[in-house]
């Protein structure tokens, strides 16, 4: 079960993480972009959700990632996204209930490049019971 | 000319198992319930589905060809309401569609549809893009 006192509050993820070009270039492959330039809408999953994977299921938070389904996702994207971009990434955890032993966790992630916010995320992760 | 109402061409995407392994690697994510029929029917699935995440790009790039490139999607968001499932040697579809549905200055909300197999996969998916 996550930790309800880590409910509201935001945690620091890895200090730095480059995007490469190569990454990129896969992404857009699978979804047969041929604007490598720019990353796809939903490229900053690849970052956001295995961030939250090592933020949620530190011992003090506790969710249990292998039974987690997605619920939904939401991108703001304030700069797109391109090789060479350093970010930092946090993850705050917005809301949190449990319905029928399903614990339904709602977590913001803020993705920086500097002091500049480029991409908010949001994802609705739903732990079955 | 776009309006408020106006219905977006259909576009059919269609996904199969090596697809899945192909996203599984771009993204990161190798949950096995996106690749292993096997393991897929013990937890209880159907078949091997695909990621809510792979049928959420590939109606991404819908959303970026309408609005003229990655690079002017400002928003984006659904639900993952019904999975899509991929049996071993087919290809199944995910057939997109969108309707206007605001239009303030230079950017455009739309409401997208997207189903496979006849069945709606994603909820409440809309996105603002600049034109």
């Amino acid at each position: 079960m996550l930790n309800p006192d880590s409910v509201g509050s935001t945690f620091a993820g890895t200090e730095s993480i480059a995007v490469s070009q190569s990454e990129i270039d896969a992404f857009c492959a699978v979804v047969g972009e041929s604007d490598t330039a720019i990353a796809p809408p939903t490229f900053t999953i690849r970052i956001t959700l295995s961030q939250f994977e090592e933020i949620l299921t530190r011992p003090n938070i506790g969710l249990d990632w292998s039974r987690l389904v997605h619920g939904d996702q939401k991108f703001e994207i304030f700069s797109p996204v391109k090789a060479g971009d350093q970010f930092t990434c946090s993850a705050t955890i917005e809301s949190y209930r449990v319905a029928a032993g399903n614990e339904i966790v709602t977590v913001r992630s803020d993705l920086h490049k500097g002091s500049e916010l480029a991409v908010s995320a949001w994802s609705t992760l739903v732990v079955r019971a | 000319m776009i309006e408020v109402g106006t219905v977006l061409e259909e576009r059919v995407f269609y996904l199969d198992r090596a697809l899945l392994k192909q996203y599984a690697d771009a993204s990161g994510d190798q949950n096995p319930i996106h690749q292993n029929e096997e393991f897929a029917i013990s937890v209880g699935l159907p078949n091997v589905i695909a990621h809510g995440m792979l049928t959420m790009a590939l109606v991404g790039k819908y959303v970026s060809d309408f609005a003229g490139g990655s690079a002017r999607v400002l928003e984006y968001s659904a639900r993952f309401i019904k999975p899509v499932i991929v049996p071993a040697g087919e290809k199944v579809d995910v057939t997109v569609s969108a309707t206007i549905a605001e239009i303030d200055g230079d950017k455009v909300s739309i409401t997208l549809s997207a189903t496979s197999a006849g069945v709606k996969v994603l909820g409440m998916a809309k996105a603002v893009v600049r034109i």
